[in-house]
């Protein structure tokens, strides 16, 4: 097994590729060219700042930077998470929810990897850490934001059916079951879906790096499955504790339907 | 009367009434008096976006509000909120349903009981089965309000319960209101039919723009 340097050289013979997404662009009036070069340098500028960043990181190995990196990381997730949702809890609920659920979920299943099945030396060895916790937040975030929207959505529309629920005396976990049980379905559909075209439709992208740095691919397989489980047990984890916490929120302790603390509809 | 002699009086008043109310507000409200004895029926009217809706909804805890309630002499904060919302059931003007089939809505105990009561409000002894979408207006409100019966509340909270029904069915479910009044039930009733409120109620409140209540006709 061998790896191939690449050189700078190599990488802008690649962008050279763009030029046909630009030509195409002009020719049929895209009016894209522009958004294309932005996009086409932030991902340049965000990638070379994230080598510099992890190359640094890596010659550390400090539990406190690697802690502070994963921080910042689980932040961004958890701003994502909730960003693009049509309703969401007022106040710092909002952001806090789904960025407490990621924090949780994430950082309880990476660490569960790192120190039973992967065990680097130290344990919280950055090489390992922060690309293991990357991949995990990345599906966990993307579960949990559909999982709250679904909550958060669809909670004003069953409004008649829970409270018809609530006014005969059923308790709000009753009452709000029906929907729980959908927002956690929906936070689940990608990672279910991810997990039986894996290998048929995609070579996931870890797999495909490995092999391509030279590993055998059994072993990369290997590495696959088990960040596959891993990211479907975080999201698991996430999608649940958000939506459930969620759905704590959406009603209070004498059992009553919460509307007022959703923000308004966008 | 000095504050001590009033307190007592309604301390009193508090342990006779059925259902026993002071002060209840909430957004929207004015501070609610009432009381209620078993077997009465109380009609609450006043025009629409008045708060009838609210004060129901206030009186069944399923708002946030303030202020003083006693059922049968205890007060609300005693009661676990789905206790106190079985025998103070608030029966919405558009009824919720959360399950594919009527029968499905009825808790185990209360289906067979249910399915015996069907007649009485002209449905047919089928209806258990019917799939809730497609009900109409009026056979979902009368399944609703068969619904909250069959756990026999203490005090149920009708709100318009028969404004989408014809003659012959809303005569239906007030001869059944009467016989479950003639064996203690109690009903705060809002309706916009006056004539309805003649033939069912023998004391009413109306409650005005901004959610003051206040004596109504006989």
């Amino acid at each position: 097994m061998t790896f191939v340097e690449l050189t700078y050289w190599d990488i802008a013979l690649a962008a050279l590729l763009l030029t046909v997404n630009a030509g195409l662009s002009i020719w049929l009036r895209l009016g894209m060219e522009r958004q294309l070069a932005i996009a086409a340098i932030r991902m340049v500028v965000q990638l070379t700042l994230v080598g510099l960043v992890l190359k640094a990181l890596f010659a550390t190995v400090s539990p406190w930077l690697t802690g502070a990196v994963a921080l910042v990381m689980i932040g961004f997730a958890g701003y994502e998470a909730t960003a693009r949702q049509a309703r969401r809890l007022s106040g710092p609920w909002g952001y806090g929810l789904g960025t407490m659920a990621i924090l949780f979920a994430c950082t309880l299943v990476t660490a569960f990897a790192l120190t039973t099945q992967i065990q680097p030396d130290p344990w919280y060895s950055p090489q390992f850490a922060i690309p293991l916790l990357g991949m995990i937040l990345g599906n966990c975030m993307t579960g949990v934001s559909l999982g709250l929207n679904q909550l958060f959505g669809r909670a004003g529309k069953e409004r008649l059916a829970i409270e018809a629920m609530l006014a005969l005396g059923y308790t709000r976990q009753e009452a709000l079951k029906p929907l729980v049980r959908e927002s956690v379905r929906s936070g689940l559909i990608p990672i279910v879906n991810s997990m039986a075209a894996t290998g048929l439709v995609a070579l996931p992208g870890m797999m495909t790096g490995q092999i391509l740095a030279g590993v055998d691919p059994v072993q990369a397989v290997k590495y696959q499955m088990l960040i596959m489980f891993l990211i479907a047990g975080g999201t698991a984890i996430g999608v649940l504790v958000a939506v459930v916490a969620g759905s704590g929120r959406l009603s209070d302790e004498r059992h009553r339907l919460r509307l007022d603390r959703l923000t308004p509809i966008k | 009367m000095g504050d001590v002699a009033r307190t007592r009086v309604e301390a009193a008043e508090a342990g006779t009434a059925l259902l026993w109310v002071r002060g209840l507000t909430r957004a929207g409200l004015e501070p609610a008096d009432l009381e209620l004895a078993s077997g009465e029926l109380l009609l609450i009217s006043g025009p629409s976006g008045a708060g009838k809706s609210l004060l129901l909804r206030a009186l069944a805890d399923l708002d946030p509000n303030s202020g003083e309630i006693f059922l049968k002499g205890e007060p609300r904060n005693r009661f676990p909120a789905p206790q106190w919302r079985r025998l103070v059931t608030y029966l919405s003007a558009t009824p919720g349903w959360w399950a594919p089939t009527v029968q499905e809505h009825f808790r185990p105990e209360d289906k067979d009981i249910a399915a015996g009561m069907l007649a009485r409000l002209g449905l047919p002894p089928q209806a258990m089965e019917w799939d809730v979408d497609r009900l109409s207006t009026g056979e979902s409100q009368r399944l609703a309000l068969l619904r909250a019966l069959v756990q026999c509340p203490a005090v149920l909270l009708l709100d318009e319960p028969t404004g989408a029904l014809d003659a012959k069915s809303t005569a239906q479910v007030e001869d059944f209101l009467r016989e479950r009044l003639a064996n203690g039930l109690a009903v705060i009733l809002v309706s916009h039919d006056r004539a309805q409120g003649r033939r069912l109620a023998k004391r009413s409140l109306v409650m005005a723009k901004g959610g003051k209540l206040s004596e109504g006709p006989p």
